[in-house]
This record gives structure tokens, C-alpha cells and sequence, in this order.
């Protein structure tokens, strides 16, 4: 068994921190786990991107290939389009429909959702709104990831929530909470 | 990651100091060294250089003293230490040297693709190359033990794929640190010709220890299922091995690669198998061009030399798999709703104040060139700035202003930033001044190495004194605030010193916010 996800974002968004949690989760449980993350200069509000292996058996290469990707997990709704190519044929965007726009030639918003929704399997949701409104404006990223958590076959939503609760522990009782309670706010809109 | 693997290895290995400049893929091994209770506990010396020459000789000069020390660096650092690299395999070592230098393929974060293992090769000493985080890990404390059995410095090769990818590693053994025994080899130390004239002898009568250590390593492996013989052969080098094995069909045989020099024999004994071989290696054809001349021009090799990987950038698991005949399935389309979102400065970093106050002045010298440098402010070339007119090197912007200078350029304008300007730009300042050419220098200090993450500024509060000290004169010296509200004062101070014909330096200086905005959560966070 394995799953291969492609976490994608704008520098600062907190794909970063979805990994480090996966990541947790993925070594408490026992599976084998590879990352390749991005770092140096194309932090600097640029496309950042993440790939996250996880398995029952050893894994070979760093990356995930062309039209591998059982999950993309996408910050902003053009960063999930940007890694379609590696897409499995019955992979699942789960993403922001948040745009970020800090260049001049954003693409027709409308027209970029319209893309997104055309996928055959895509869950998509504002997260920065959702978190908002909950007054839990720093905790979007872990939304998305209890959006996402629905299609991890490898890892159950309890596991994940042990893994916040791990991860954020040196940040204090009240970072956790505001990111279980995140999380499962996102679990709850699929 | 591959850089912590390596990082914790070397602690592991009874490291005594760790001696670096930043540069991405590297710059994490440091960092976790200089954060490891291990470290501080063992007293191991991390504090960051001010460049990859002064670190490369720090090293050598712990070596000398008996003890183990690490050098880190990007590729291109490589060409800044090469004279202190190169001379330290005719001195030879005393405590293990392990020069690590982590290349980029595909330029993730550099100016180009150089392959270290060819520097390995030229200074005649062993390279290793580990295919992953575990042999990161495992390979650091070989590399300590060849290095003080063979008397000479091991150079680590990493790619940035391996740099930045994170696995499960087993942690061995915690080895004492080596005690203080000073050399006291005159003759091996002091290279006056005569004593080099030995020296160099000696390490050419060292190569077949080299090559009987490559061929006898456990990181260089012949995996040849059935008897043959076969129509393909893989030589899958460092981080190329996970690839081949991620697409390979059955029963092909494959020479693992991850230490240097290539093992000869091995090569021999898998073409003897094959009707051809396939070279996967990550980086330039250095292994496919010594395979070609091990094997002579009628046995087929194919790589990257043949077109049959690609000349340029860094391996993937599906060029690889194209090369292998093992294409994975039709990949979707590209999206038709994409636009490039290239890194830009942040919002309210002090760079951007200089480069607005930059363009505005420069609007009024129709002639005027604006000499970049390497760091952050290297997207002021991009929109909405377009602000430089060349980068090449650390330190180049000043030292290409002043030749530009010389020719007859007006204006001829350097922007530098501060880690740089201490890295490699100080000398080329003091050559400025010496011949009296007609520059205006911007040191745009925000107090950090900020483009690989904020690491500490060799320089810090120093620079009026470095410049003063240099040479330059107190009343063609200034420091400013880079903020918009500063403009008329900073455009007015440009417009005077590019009109002065001789060397100005004015420093913009306001921290980083990427620091500032961490010491100030830190803080929060104490509270």
C-alpha cells in the first residue's frame, strides 16, 4: 500500500507545515516515508511545492513521477492546476478556491475555477474564510488538511489529529486546539 | 533531510568543528549541527565563516591539530576554496577532513549546474556519493576513517534532491572525538617545491589505494540476478540508483556507484555481462566519460553525452524511466489556466526602497549600469524592478563596476549585499580605491544572510569601518534608511556621489524583515 501526494502552494502558505505533520503522523504509524521540499530562493512568495511519499514497502525515488500522484493537496486553486501533469488518472485535487494574486497576470479567476471543477475528482472550498470565520485566521492550511484527510487511505483522521496535537505541542496548548479545531472543521466539509 | 542525515552522522563520527558558508542545498547541515544539544555538550566549533576559503582552511588547520573537522558548501563554493581544496591533498591531513559540496542541478537557487565530483578527480582524492538519506548518514563516518587512513581529505558529494528530502534514518554508534595531537611534519606541511615535489609523488603512488578502496566499498555494489548474458546494463550512480530502482524492469544488472574513483573493474565486469550500458548519474557525464574511456569506442554506452537522458538538469523519475524503456503512463495535460509566479522580494524589505530610489536616479543618466551581485536583491532584476544589468559571482558587481569603470562607463553603479560584501566584495573595494575608479557602491545591509534563511552576518556593525579602513573616503561614505519616507534624502546622496569621480559607498541598512519578523515571535513566545 501506498500513497503518493504532491502538496503545492505559494511560499509562506504553510504547505511546509501539512508535510511536517503527515510526516509525523506517517513515522508514528510505521510507514515508510520519503519528502523532497523546496527551499532557498523560491521561498520568496514563488510556486512552492512538496512531494510526500508514504508506504507499507521501501521507497525508491525522492520524486513522484509524471501521473503519479494518488493526492494533490493545493494551498491556492492555479498551484493545484500547475502539477496536473502528475495527476494519477484517479488521483483527487483537494484544494483552496482562495486566490492568491501577487503577479500581474493572474489567470480569469472564473475561468480558473471553471478548470479546476471540470477534474473528475476535486474537492475545493475557500479555507481562508472557513478559518476566518472561525476565528482561527492562522490555522487555514490545517483546514485544507482535514479536507484532504478523507482520501490519506493510510492513515485515519485520529492519527492525523495525534500528529497536531505533537507537531504544535512546543507552540502551546492554545495552537493546538486552534489547529485540532481547524482540522476538523475541514473533515467536516468534505 | 538528507543534509540533517549527514549533519548528525558527522556529530556521531566525533566531529570537533564544523566550518561553512551558507549556500542552498547545503546551508542545513550547519544549521543543524548549531543546534544540536550533542554539539554543545562535545564543545564543536559552527559558528558560520565569512567564506568557503576561509572555512576550507579553518579545517585543515583543525585537521593539522589531530582533529576531525567538516567543510560545507554549494558547488560554486567550491570555486572559491579550490587553492586551499586543491593543496590540502598535496599537504595531506592529520585529523579526518570531509569537504562536503552540495550541487544543484537544474539551478533550484544557482547560477549554474558544476559538477564537484570532477574537483574530487583533480585533486586526486576520494569522493563519496550517497544515493540516500541512510547512506548519508552511514557514509560520514567512512569518509572521517578513509580520510585518516589514507592521510588525505574525502570529499561528500550531495545533490539537492537528497539535500531536502526527508526519510526514516538508523542511527549507529557514538564514536569519541579524536584528541588534540598536533602535527609536526614540517616537510608535508610547508609546500616550498621541494617538499611539494615529494608530496605530489607520493599522492600519485597513493592512487591504487584509492581505486582498491572503490572497488572493495560497500556503497559500490554489482547486482546481477540470473547468468546471463544481457542485452542492458545500468551504472546507477548516487542518487540515480533510486530511480533506476524505482522503474527497472526484472532481472536487469546494475553497478551501484556512490564512491570514487570509479571502480574499474566492476565497469569491466558488467559490460562483460552486457551487450550495452545505460549511465544514470545526476549532475554532467563525469562516470559516462570515464566508462567510454574504460571501455573503448566500439561498446555502446548511452547517457547523457548520447541524448538518451538529457544534457541539462537534474535526474527524474521519469526521464530516467524513458531511458529504461519502462515509460510510465500517458501523463494529463497541462493546465490551460497557468501563469509563472517567479520569488520576489517581500513586502517591505529594505531592498525593495533601494532599487525604487535606484531606477528613479538612473532614469536621469541615460549611460548608467547597475552591477548586481548574489543574494536576495538578485530579483531586482525582475519585474516591477528590471533593475541590474549583470550577476555572476559573489563579489562581482564591484569589481565588474570598477573594469566597466576603467573602459569608461559613467555611471558605473555596484549593489552588494552585506554577507557578500564580506564573503568576496572587500578586496575588490580596496583595488577600487587603489586605483581611484570613478563607482558608486550600494552595501544594502539588512543585517543577515537572508536568502538562505537568515544566518548570521560576518560583517554586522562593522562595515563603515571595513570601508573607512579600506580606503574610502569619510565624506564619499554614507549610511541611510532604506524607507520610502527616507526617498528624497537617499535619491539626493545618489545623484552627489554618482556625479563624484572616484569611490563612494553608501549603505542602506534596516534588518531583514524574515529576522526581524522571528525575533519578534520569539519574544512573544518567551513572554
Amino acid at each position: 500500500m501506498k500513497i503518493d501526494i504532491k502538496l503545492a502552494g505559494v511560499g509562506g502558505q504553510g504547505i511546509l507545515s501539512i508535510a511536517t505533520v503527515l510526516g509525523e503522523a506517517a513515522t508514528a504509524a510505521g510507514l515508510q516515508l520519503k519528502q523532497a521540499e523546496v527551499h532557498g530562493m523560491s521561498q520568496r512568495g514563488g510556486d512552492v511545492q512538496s512531494d510526500l511519499r508514504l508506504s507499507t514497502e521501501p521507497i525508491w525515488s525522492d520524486l513522484i513521477p509524471l501521473g503519479g500522484a494518488d493526492l494533490i493537496i493545493s494551498m491556492e486553486p492555479m498551484e493545484a492546476l500547475r502539477y496536473l501533469p502528475y495527476l494519477a488518472p484517479e488521483g483527487v485535487v483537494v484544494t483552496s478556491s482562495h486566490p492568491f494574486v501577487n503577479i500581474p497576470n493572474y489567470p480569469d479567476e472564473a475561468a480558473l475555477l471553471a478548470e479546476l471543477d471540470a477534474l473528475p475528482r476535486v474537492a475545493r472550498k475557500d479555507i481562508e474564510e472557513t478559518a476566518r470565520t472561525a476565528g482561527l485566521p492562522k490555522s487555514a492550511n490545517m483546514v485544507l488538511l482535514g479536507m484532504a484527510a478523507p482520501y490519506i487511505g493510510l492513515l485515519e483522521p485520529q492519527q492525523l489529529r495525534d500528529a497536531i496535537a505533537r507537531v504544535f505541542a512546543r507552540k502551546g496548548e492554545a495552537v493546538v486546539q486552534a489547529n485540532l479545531q481547524a482540522f476538523d472543521l475541514g473533515l467536516g466539509c468534505k | 533531510m538528507g543534509d540533517e542525515a549527514l549533519a548528525l552522522g558527522a556529530l556521531h563520527a566525533g566531529l570537533s568543528g564544523v566550518y561553512a558558508y551558507p549556500g542552498t542545498p547545503s546551508t542545513e547541515i550547519t544549521e543543524y549541527i548549531q543546534q544540536s544539544p550533542l554539539s554543545r555538550e562535545r564543545g564543536v566549533r559552527s559558528r558560520w565563516c565569512t567564506n568557503e576559503k576561509t572555512a576550507m582552511e579553518a579545517a585543515l588547520g583543525m585537521s593539522y591539530a589531530g582533529k576531525r573537522a567538516l567543510v560545507c558548501m554549494k558547488h560554486v563554493g567550491m570555486n572559491v576554496c579550490a587553492d586551499a581544496f586543491v593543496n590540502a591533498a598535496i599537504t595531506g591531513v592529520k585529523g579526518g577532513l570531509v569537504v562536503l559540496a552540495a550541487d544543484d542541478p537544474s539551478m533550484h537557487s544557482s547560477q549554474n549546474e558544476q559538477d564537484s565530483r570532477f574537483y574530487g578527480k583533480f585533486a586526486m582524492i576520494p569522493v563519496l556519493e550517497p544515493s540516500c538519506q541512510q547512506e548519508a548518514y552511514d557514509m560520514v563516518a567512512d569518509a572521517f576513517a578513509l580520510s585518516e587512513q589514507l592521510r588525505l581529505p574525502v570529499l561528500m558529494r550531495l545533490v539537492t534532491r537528497l539535500a531536502h528530502s526527508r526519510a526514516a534514518v538508523q542511527v549507529g554508534e557514538l564514536r569519541p572525538q579524536n584528541p588534540f595531537s598536533p602535527d609536526d611534519e614540517r616537510t608535508r606541511w610547508v609546500l616550498l617545491p621541494g617538499n611539494a615535489k615529494r608530496q605530489y609523488a607520493a599522492l600519485i603512488a597513493l592512487q591504487p589505494q584509492l581505486l582498491a578502496a572503490a572497488e572493495s566499498s560497500a556503497y559500490n555494489r554489482l547486482e546481477m540476478p540470473g547468468q546471463g548474458p544481457d542485452e542492458l546494463g545500468v551504472i546507477a550512480v548516487g542518487i540515480g540508483y533510486n530511480y533506476v530502482r524505482e522503474a527497472l524492469p526484472q532481472g536487469t544488472p546494475v553497478l551501484k556507484v556512490s564512491q570514487y574513483p570509479v571502480p574499474a573493474q566492476q565497469v569491466r565486469d558488467l559490460a562483460a555481462r552486457c551487450c550495452r550500458i545505460l549511465v544514470v548519474e545526476d549532475g554532467q557525464p563525469f562516470v559516462e566519460e570515464q566508462v567510454r574511456a574504460l571501455l573503448g569506442a566500439d561498446y555502446p554506452i548511452q547517457g547523457r553525452l548520447t541524448g538518451v537522458l538529457p544534457r541539462t538538469g537534474e535526474l527524474t523519475p521519469d526521464c530516467v524511466a524513458e531511458a529504461l524503456g519502462a515509460g510510465g503512463p500517458q501523463a494529463p495535460a497541462r493546465a490551460e489556466h497557468l501563469a509563472p509566479r517567479p520569488p520576489q522580494l517581500c513586502q517591505g524589505c529594505g531592498h525593495r526602497d533601494v532599487y525604487t530610489a535606484l531606477n528613479q536616479v538612473a532614469t536621469e543618466f541615460p549611460g548608467a549600469r547597475i552591477f548586481g551581485d548574489i543574494g536576495c536583491y538578485t530579483l531586482g532584476a525582475l519585474p516591477p524592478f528590471r533593475a541590474i544589468d549583470s550577476c555572476v559571482d559573489m563579489g562581482a558587481s564591484i569589481t565588474m563596476a570598477k573594469g566597466a569603470a576603467d573602459a569608461g562607463l559613467r555611471p558605473a553603479i555596484a549593489v552588494i549585499g552585506d554577507s557578500t560584501f564580506t564573503h568576496s566584495g572587500m578586496t575588490g573595494l580596496l583595488d577600487a580605491v587603489n586605483d581611484h575608479s570613478a563607482i558608486t557602491v550600494i552595501i544594502s545591509d539588512n543585517l543577515t544572510t537572508a536568502m538562505t534563511g537568515g544566518q548570521d552576518s560576518a560583517g554586522t556593525h562593522k562595515f563603515e569601518a571595513i570601508c573607512l579602513a579600506l580606503g574610502v573616503e569619510r565624506e564619499h561614505l554614507h549610511v541611510v534608511v532604506p524607507l520610502p519616507k527616507n526617498m528624497e534624502e537617499i535619491t539626493r546622496i545618489l545623484r552627489e556621489e554618482i556625479a563624484y569621480e572616484g569611490v563612494s559607498v553608501i549603505i542602506p541598512q534596516r534588518e531583514c524583515m524574515q529576522t526581524l519578523g522571528r525575533k519578534l515571535r520569539q519574544k512573544k513566545q518567551a513572554q
